[in-house]
């Protein structure tokens, strides 16, 4: 017999959402209205909320200041670039993972993802010792392989994850139709896991987007994405709160936006056979 | 027609060969107010200086050290300039990671450095990096409130007249703070403070042989009277306050006093910022009457790293960024109250700054008050008002830091905290060898 839902309990569940949902957004909010007030505003006790005069200025600085459209270029490219890099790499690996397993896969996926219980400094040196014997310190060839690596584990995990969802009859299916390898994976099981493989481009967008530690310790230039313009306008002997708050509402608005527009997607994906 | 194609030809080889000959610097910095100027005028330097061109990475100060160190230690030579502090600039010298300054060219003046800051970026007597702006500490206080309360704060106070001062100025239900002062955890945040307070307690660090003196009577004096001004003057939350958590708080009229950072005046007198500037008076740091004052000494100084591939050109913009020349042009575009401070002896003796900067006298009293090669009361075999220049000392300070910070918060006694301090600092400089 089905439970009745309340009036009462949804307006009750449904205002418990909303606060939940504005109280992690709240942050997000303040910056973006620090960011349109003078740096005395911002400072300003008790604090502004909304009335205030709004201003520009912050943003005419940090234009003026800071080349963004080079770092939001970087960004696009090293989140992007190491995205489909680790996909063409991880399709093939969680196949082999999920229908032909062999005796040691479940051992491989626990120790791809003690990888990332290891503390990335303990590896820095010898990263950047690498790229400066092969002269690609600051080159977005090798944050992209870098990003690449930090996140394959994650990228192999959810993707294995996807595809043990979907019956390996019907992979077998295609094979007795004459599938070849390439074709099963390209023509059967990609177009059947596309939820499941476009939330995990998202996803690993998203954290390739945001990742700042290698981005910000091997990278001074010419590969330096919006990490480091963010870092830029943080200051040890100055109030300059209303300008990082431009820098990072610049630095952010472009994967909220991708965020937004991909929700629906995103939530999907993430939700992949997690109800059986 | 041809013609046409030799007109193409010669400017496709004058850009060539401009694109050739240019060189690239790229300079390692801090967004501090200072350095945002340096930066919107390398138009200038470009202009004086045909042939090279700058390019800027701007850091938050920690990421700096800690990248700046890698790219050194490793040879990376992704940075021609660094922006480094009077901590790393003897200890780095003498690893053979700067390259010398004592060459900056005929037309500048090395002369006219304050000693001070001189001294602390020299190694064995040679100059490893030029300062870029330089502070000490001093009182700065609320001239209303001072007044209010029926004092007169002394052009150099005593702890117990602070502590008196602080008790008068407090009025917690409009939400006025006697005293604001560093408590975040962090060598360069509340150790900074407290170690240049502990020198006019006649604290010390080490003793002569490098032992730890954590345990001594001095240091016990040192905490407890901070933990008993902060806990019965200070402002909530002081655990949390760094730099600009103060000033935020003293521009916006919550604090009566603050000692801190000299270079802090010119934003606190500032209309534009801050709500206070009208009431704003200067001290020196405060003393016991042993000799020594309770302030800091620090420069932000410009160096080469010894991986630059571009020294020449490098030692060239330090030449141009640290002179009287460069001062002279950031007063014609910005006004002499926003040239960088504390580094030159002419800077002072120039009438126009004095106008422009009320607090350039306190400046300059409270830069030559402190002694960097005899910090403390008793001998030390150290160097470094408010850090002791050794490399193991940013590790211990920054967990002392956290240990002295936990106190503050209220969350181990003043007696737990200088005892961990202790067993801390033992250990750590046993296993470094000392």
């Amino acid at each position: 017999m089905a439970r009745s839902v309340t009036t009462r309990r949804k307006t009750i569940t449904t205002a418990l959402a909303w606060a939940i949902g504005l109280m992690i957004f709240f942050p997000i909010l303040w910056t973006v209205l620090t960011s349109f007030k003078t740096e005395a505003q911002a400072i300003s006790d008790p604090p502004v909320f909304l009335n205030f005069d709004w201003t520009l200025e912050n943003y005419a600085v940090v234009q003026e200041r800071s080349n963004y459209l080079r770092y939001l270029w970087n960004s696009v490219a090293l989140a992007v670039g190491s995205t489909l890099l680790g996909i063409v790499i991880a399709v093939p690996a969680a196949w082999s993972m999920a229908f032909v397993p062999s005796r040691r896969t479940k051992d491989i996926l626990m120790w791809m993802l003690s990888t990332k219980m290891l503390p990335a400094v303990g590896v820095l040196y010898p990263i950047r010792l690498v790229l400066i014997h092969f002269g690609l310190l600051d080159t977005k060839l090798a944050m992209i392989a870098i990003l690449t690596m930090i996140n394959l584990p994650i990228i192999i995990w959810m993707l294995y994850t996807y595809f043990r969802e979907i019956p390996g009859e019907i992979l077998e299916a295609a094979r007795m139709d004459g599938a070849g390898l390439r074709a099963e994976i390209l023509y059967v099981l990609t177009p059947m896991a596309i939820p499941g493989i476009a939330s995990t481009i998202l996803l690993n967008i998203i954290l390739a987007w945001n990742e700042a530690f290698w981005t910000l310790t091997l990278t001074t230039t010419s590969a330096a994405p919006l990490t480091a313009f963010i870092a830029s306008y943080s200051s040890p002997e100055g109030l300059f709160y209303a300008k990082l708050s431009a820098a990072s509402t610049m630095a952010i608005a472009p994967i909220l936006i991708m965020g937004w527009f991909s929700q629906k997607q995103l939530v999907r994906g993430l939700t992949f056979g997690a109800v059986k | 027609m041809k013609l046409k194609h030799a007109f193409w030809a010669t400017t496709a080889l004058g850009l060539l060969s401009g694109a050739a000959f240019a060189e690239t610097i790229t300079i390692a910095t801090v967004n501090n107010g200072d350095m945002i100027r340096m930066q919107g005028l390398t138009d200038a330097f470009e202009a004086s200086h045909p042939g090279i061109e700058v390019e800027w990475v701007t850091l938050e100060e920690n990421v700096l050290r800690q990248n700046v160190t890698t790219d050194i230690a490793t040879g990376g030579g992704q940075y021609d300039v660094v922006t480094i502090g009077q901590y790393e600039a003897p200890i780095w010298a003498a690893q053979n990671w700067l390259l010398s300054l004592d060459d900056l060219g005929a037309d500048y003046d090395i002369g006219d450095l304050l000693p001070a800051m001189r001294a602390g970026l020299s190694h064995e007597g040679t100059l490893y990096a030029s300062p870029f702006y330089g502070e000490s500490s001093m009182v700065m206080y609320r001239t209303d409130l001072m007044a209010a309360a029926g004092l007169e704060m002394p052009a150099a106070p005593t702890w117990t007249f602070i502590r008196e001062a602080a008790a008068a100025m407090t009025n917690r239900e409009q939400e006025i703070y006697g005293v604001c002062l560093r408590g975040k955890a962090g060598w360069g945040e509340n150790m900074a403070f407290l170690t240049a307070m502990s020198n006019s307690f006649g604290a010390r660090w080490f003793d002569a042989d490098w032992r730890p003196q954590f345990d001594s009577e001095a240091w016990a004096n040192t905490l407890n009277f901070y933990l008993d001004l902060m806990n019965s003057y200070g402002p909530p939350g002081a655990a949390n306050n760094g730099f600009n958590e103060n000033l935020a708080l003293f521009q916006t009229g919550h604090c009566g006093m603050w000692i801190d950072a000299t270079v802090a005046a010119s934003f606190v007198t500032n209309p534009t910022d801050s709500q206070v500037a009208a009431n704003v008076g200067f001290a020196l740091a405060p003393d016991n009457g042993l000799g020594r004052r309770g302030n800091w000494l620090w420069a932000w100084a410009l160096a080469v790293p010894a991986s630059s591939d571009a020294p020449d050109a490098a030692r060239q913009f330090i030449a141009w960024a640290t002179s009287s020349a460069y001062t002279a042009l950031v007063a014609e575009r910005e006004g002499w109250a926003n040239v960088p401070p504390g580094t030159r002896a002419s800077l002072y003796a120039n009438p126009e700054y004095l106008a422009a900067a009320p607090f350039a006298q306190m400046t300059l009293d409270s830069i030559l008050s402190a002694d960097p090669t005899n910090p403390t009361v008793d001998p030390v075999p150290y160097t470094g008002v408010q850090f002791v220049a050794i490399p193991e000392f940013a590790g211990i300070a920054t967990q002392v830091g956290q240990i002295f910070s936990a106190a503050l918060a209220g969350q181990v006694s003043a007696t737990d905290a200088l005892a961990q301090a202790q067993a801390l600092a033992t250990e750590e400089m046993e296993a470094a060898g000392y």
